[in-house]
């Protein structure tokens, strides 16, 4: 699993044995890493790899609990994000980390703005920040306010920030991810003229064609430790995918399948006919049928969560008609679905699920009390009895009904958040990576649990990036690629391997985009 | 949790009242005079009524990550509604209900630019705040309104044993502890102001929710304003419930709710309001002049906040952690 | 439709509720000159700044602080304190100069606490300068109850110390040093890095410090910047009315805060113009000369009408907001 390319050159950066950990969690454990000048390097791996924490390490936004940064050469500790800077480390982070409400030019060279008599040179910054952008390929008025050109343009700008000093290194995080193909193309070009300037870059990107594109070597990260560092060359599509799931090719093992839980010929529960939200996912066709698992499948910004929240009615969408239970509906808010029998639980769980402060028990009746509204308090009998039941039933730890939310760990969380919907007895459950983060016995739980739902009759619209959970808790399975359906597998082709050569077949949009 | 956030009030407030049996023994005498409670604490009790109701109110806009500038002036609207009805020749009870309505519709008002049009708190009830008193002093033109009138004089200086005012206070705290406690009002509260989004997702009205703290508040600050015209038989527009609002803000903050919204707790909002008017009292007991009350308030409201701020909060849980070590969320990891 | 898109690249929406509040300027001085026959006359717009200027000074402050994001309760009382502090210390015969430095001093270390606390102990501005309001105004009554005039007679004479510029206006020295305060602030808010930092904070902290910007060197110094325009914004308070005391510039914070917001600047940070809160203030000030001159409107029409007027820009705000997201 280890290098297996003969190295070129020293390297800029040369990172050993790094762990990173935040207060009860290790988000990095022993992971080496080193980029070569005039190299794209791309790093690998699914959300919670540890991809964001190693770059962090490396700009000094989280500075390594242990292990030792070799910057040409020389170690180097930086704890500020402006002393790696200064050192010739520059960062374009995933979303657009500067200024909307300041000029280009500012955005490009505040920090390091020409001055004239001790004050800005407002003439020579735009100069120099037009100078920049040419060589980004961008001819804007540098006077403009950032937040008015779009994101494309803000990505540029950001990169041309990067330029400023005479960076040795780039990281470029997710830039592609908010760009079409014509966009991405005309990065890549900027980013091979960099490379060819012996700039070390670091990129990274959930779309596996434009890695197979830009990338001379990569990394994988999975967990927060290192899986290995490859050359595309040897190492195909559906090997990265393994290595990025954690998953090895020729083990595999028959998965149960329950049998066709559809009733022939009933009308499904849940039907969309082209619905879509501009930006976020393209018109999609989905039924879903009451007993029935759908499984969702595809990388991280493949527009999985997009879709889910439009089902849901958390986002509107743009295009389209959406069905459930023979009615159509345009829902302008979460509660015209929850009053249908739609339940979600959401991806991120800290931001759109927990409410940190109340008790378990509060964060499990939320939904339902809503629903009732607050002059229909849940007597406290029912409450109490049905906070007893769902501890039990789902194992929930501390089983304390008062203990605060925040005080539990992100699988019992989890929990708690499954059981907040089961209370309201939905007729329809969209998970989002309802096992991400927690523990094995928690995530066999969840599993179980979704299996036992569909045997009682309730739909379940299921979202993980473990393709082997999909496939073992699915009776269909939807496959997302650049935010587009990419395939509908059914019946024997749910199979680990068939998801991945979907997920992993080059997509003509971008191929078409990138190649022209 | 709620306990350790009442320590440092109570504590403050021991502390005041130890200061003031120190300096004036008589502090704690009660005596009955005509059927009616008197002494140095009934007076605190009394005095504070109207800051303590504002407070109740405030605590749950505050809860729901809001804050309400504009009560004082809204109190002052209330005076002066009553005075000129019962000036002009009407009925008392019509005086009342008629201001208590307008103050309903101001909280309203309000709760409609928080809610609907989504403008920050602190500036849209400052709009209420700036021109509400102008309002009032336009409702009284400019004049001081005295009424003379026995039963209005009851809701400010009346007393059933204790101080008719404190009474409705205490009262309407404990209406507001019961009904946000035994309904599901207060948690609903509590999850718009710790997550609206979560709350949001999970289908809960919090526009409905912002719109009736608001309107409460405004009605809480209705009766308070009552409560201090009818003390001094008069509307005064210009002074009256002047810098309410910072009091009742203060006592909520000292009371241990969070101005960053989420769990309120009724009981500290007293303690707090206690706090302020008993330090008021205690400067005046001790001697000094009644207008440097300011400076130990500020002292007192710093370090209450520096005692709970994040940071001292993050260095005490620190020190505990390293002697326990707890696993927690792993939600830092992710991103 | 051409000159409709070349006005509108000209004027940036960025700058739209700056022309909103001239606009408003405009209008209600027109309105009061075709009301009153002397309204529109050049002593009477020198007034509105020999009126303001204390106000003026204030607003520049305030601005520092509301580009953050931040809010400064406490800019009236920390003027009073000054208009205090400079009228006791006259008073005990210090050098007119030594009192002025120790009022700038205190205002500015005032201001710096305040930061720090805010900064390090992560305390709301709110809370924070609401304390710093009662501990100035407690601070006024420690030195004195009663109102205490002053008596020096170099102070008093450059408060009547008059400039006449052509055509019979006279202003006072308070209007030039209140014009010098708003151009060096320009000078800070666009031309350093400090300035720049300040917007940044505003727009976004996380980003400004992923950028490598000092923030909280910048989100410390906007309480000082404002600490010390209300100390100085005191002593011209003190130059106009020549006494210090407890009770001057009551609710002034809401007043400054009004037309700062009247300017254009938004409360939750980074956007906004220096220029636009003075125009602010003009504002303000057109608004009570109109009441004044009118005679038979009660004075707490202002107040009215600048709740209103503030109601009106916070949604206009809130529409530009919008249609940008």
């Amino acid at each position: 699993m280890t290098d297996s390319s003969a190295l070129t050159g020293t390297p800029v950066v040369d990172m050993r044995d790094i762990s990173v950990e935040f207060p009860g969690v290790k988000a990095l454990s022993g992971v080496d890493f080193r980029l070569l000048p005039g190299e794209v390097h791309a790093l690998m791996g699914e959300n919670g790899a540890g991809k964001s924490t190693l770059i962090k390490a490396l700009t000094g936004v989280h500075p390594p609990t242990t292990g030792v940064i070799h910057l040409h050469g020389q170690p180097v500790a930086f704890d500020a994000p402006g002393q790696a800077q200064d050192a010739g480390i520059s960062t374009v982070y995933q979303e657009v980390n500067l200024l909307p409400n300041l000029s280009v030019a500012e955005n490009i060279l505040l920090g390091r703005e020409p001055r004239r008599l001790g004050h800005i040179d407002g003439r020579a910054m735009r100069a120099r920040a037009k100078e920049l952008l040419t060589r980004v390929g961008l001819s804007i008025d540098t006077a403009s306010l950032l937040g008015s050109h779009p994101i494309a343009v803000q990505q540029l700008v950001a990169i041309a920030r990067a330029l400023v000093v005479d960076a040795r290194v780039l990281v470029l995080d997710e830039p592609t991810s908010s760009l079409d193909g014509d966009e991405v193309a005309e990065l890549f070009r900027i980013v091979r003229v960099l490379r060819d300037d012996g700039v070390a870059i670091l990129f990274v990107s959930h779309f596996l064609d434009q890695v197979y594109e830009i990338a001379d070597r990569m990394t994988v990260l999975r967990n927060g430790s290192l899986v290995g560092e490859y050359l595309p060359s040897e190492m195909n599509h559906i090997e990265l995918v393994a290595a990025m799931l954690g998953r090895e090719l020729g083990v595999l093992e028959e998965v149960q399948r329950r049998s066709e839980a559809r009733a022939p010929g009933a009308a499904p529960l849940l039907s969309a006919v082209a619905l879509g939200r501009t930006g976020a996912i393209a018109p999609v066709d989905l039924e879903i049928h009451a007993g029935e698992v759908v499984g969702l499948a595809g990388l991280l910004g493949s527009g999985r969560t997009e879709l889910a929240r439009m089902l849901f009615g958390a986002d509107r969408a743009h295009t389209g008609t959406l069905t459930f239970n023979g009615r159509e509906h345009r829902p302008r808010g979460p509660r015209a679905m929850i009053a249908q029998g739609v339940a979600f639980c959401s991806e991120d769980r800290k931001a759109e699920g927990v409410v940190a402060d109340l008790s378990i028990r509060d964060n499990l009746v939320l939904a339902l009390q809503a629903a009732r509204g607050w002059a229909r308090p849940i007597p406290r009998r029912t409450s109490d009895a049905l906070v007893k039941e769902y501890i039990a039933k789902l194992d929930i730890r501390p089983a304390d009904p008062d203990a605060i939310m925040s005080t539990l760990s992100g699988g019992n969380q989890q929990k708690v958040l499954l059981a907040r919907w089961l209370v309201t007895r939905p007729r329809l459950l969209i998970l989002d990576e309802p096992t991400r983060g927690i523990d094995v016995g928690a995530k066999a739980h969840i599993q179980k649990l979704v299996a036992d739902l569909a045997g009682e009759g309730m739909a379940v619209l299921f979202i993980s990036a473990e393709l082997e959970e999909v496939v073992r808790v699915s009776d269909r399975v939807v496959v997302l690629r650049d935010r587009h359906k990419a395939a509908e597998l059914t019946g024997q082709d749910v199979t680990v391997d068939k998801i991945m050569s979907v997920i992993a077949a080059p997509s003509d949009n971008h191929t078409a985009a990138v190649a022209s | 949790m709620t306990r350790g956030r009442l320590l440092w009030p109570l504590v403050a407030l021991a502390t005041l009242i130890v200061l003031n049996i120190a300096v004036e023994p008589s502090f704690v005498e009660l005596r009955i005079q005509d059927g009616h409670l008197f002494g140095s604490i009934v007076d605190i009790l009394r005095n504070g009524a109207p800051t303590l109701l504002i407070a109740v109110g405030m605590t749950l806009v505050i809860a729901t990550r809001g804050i309400d500038l504009s009560v004082g002036a809204v109190a002052a609207i209330a005076g002066a509604i009553a005075c000129t009805y019962i000036s002009g020749g009407g009925d008392t009870v019509t005086a009342v209900l008629l201001a208590l309505s307008v103050c309903v519709l101001l909280g309203l008002w309000n709760g409609f630019l928080v809610s609907v049009l989504g403008i920050q708190p602190i500036i849209a009830t400052l709009v209420l705040m700036t021109a509400g008193r102008g309002g009032a002093m336009l409702l009284t033109e400019g004049q001081i309104i005295t009424v003379k009138d026995p039963l209005y004089r009851q809701i400010g200086s009346g007393f059933l044993i204790l101080p008719i005012a404190i009474l409705i206070s205490l009262a309407v705290l404990t209406a507001v502890a019961l009904i946000t406690r035994r309904t599901a009002l207060g948690m609903l509260i509590e999850a718009v102001g710790i997550n609206p989004r979560a709350g949001e997702l999970a289908g809960v009205r919090s526009r409905t929710i912002i719109w009736t703290v608001y309107a409460f508040a405004g009605l809480c600050a209705g009766v308070a304003g009552l409560m201090i015209s009818s003390n001094v038989n008069a509307a005064d527009a210009n002074s009256a419930g002047l810098w309410i609002e910072m009091d009742a803000i203060l006592a909520v903050v000292i009371g241990g709710t969070s101005l960053a919204g989420g769990r309120y707790s009724l009981a500290g909002t007293m303690l707090g309001a206690l706090v302020i008017q008993t330090l008021t009292t205690t400067v005046y007991t001790i001697g000094v002049p009644t207008n440097v009350t300011l400076v130990f308030k500020a002292v007192v409201v710093i370090a209450v906040c520096l005692l709970q701020s994040p940071r001292t909060t993050k260095m005490l849980r620190a020190r505990r952690e390293t002697a326990v070590p707890t696993s927690r969320s792993q939600e830092v990891a992710a991103g | 439709m051409s000159t409709l898109a070349l006005s509108s690249a000209r004027f940036p929406q960025r700058f739209l509720p700056v022309v909103a509040t001239f606009a408003v300027f405009v209008v209600t001085f027109g309105a009061g000159s075709v009301r009153y026959e002397n309204f529109a006359s050049g002593q009477v717009v020198a007034n509105l700044f020999v009126d303001n200027s204390f106000l003026i000074v204030l607003a520049v402050g305030m601005t520092f602080v509301i580009l953050t994001g931040g809010i400064d309760l406490s800019v009236g009382a920390v003027a009073a304190l000054s208009t205090m502090i400079a009228a006791s210390t006259l008073n005990a015969g210090w050098p007119p100069l030594l009192s002025v430095i120790t009022v700038l001093g205190s205002g500015a270390t005032l201001g710096l606490l305040m930061g720090l606390v805010i900064h390090h102990f992560e305390v709301q501005p709110f809370i924070v300068t609401l304390a710093g309001m009662f501990l100035a105004r407690g601070l006024c009554f420690l030195i004195s109850v009663e109102s205490v005039s002053i008596t020096e007679p170099a102070f008093r004479e450059f408060a009547s110390g008059a400039i006449t510029l052509p055509g019979d206006i006279t202003l006072t020295y308070s209007v030039v040093i209140a014009l010098a305060v708003v151009l060096a602030a320009l000078y800070v808010l666009h031309l350093t890095r400090f300035g720049r930092t300040v917007y940044a904070v505003g727009g976004s902290e996380s980003s400004a410090r992923l950028m490598g910007l000092a923030t909280s060197r910048a989100k410390v110094g906007v309480y000082v910047v404002s600490g010390f325009c209300s100390a100085l914004g005191g002593l011209l308070f003190s130059l106009y009315m020549l006494s210090g005391y407890g009770l001057h510039a009551v609710g002034m914070e809401l007043d400054v805060i009004a037309a700062v917001v009247i300017g254009g600047t938004l409360l939750a940070g980074g956007t906004g113009y220096l220029l636009g809160s003075v125009v602010g203030v003009l504002v303000l000030g057109t608004v009570q000369s109109l009441i004044s001159f009118e005679g038979t409107l009660s004075s707490w029409w202002t107040k009215i009408v600048i709740g209103a007027l503030l109601l009106a820009f916070i949604v206009l705000q809130r529409l530009i907001v919008r249609r940008q997201a």
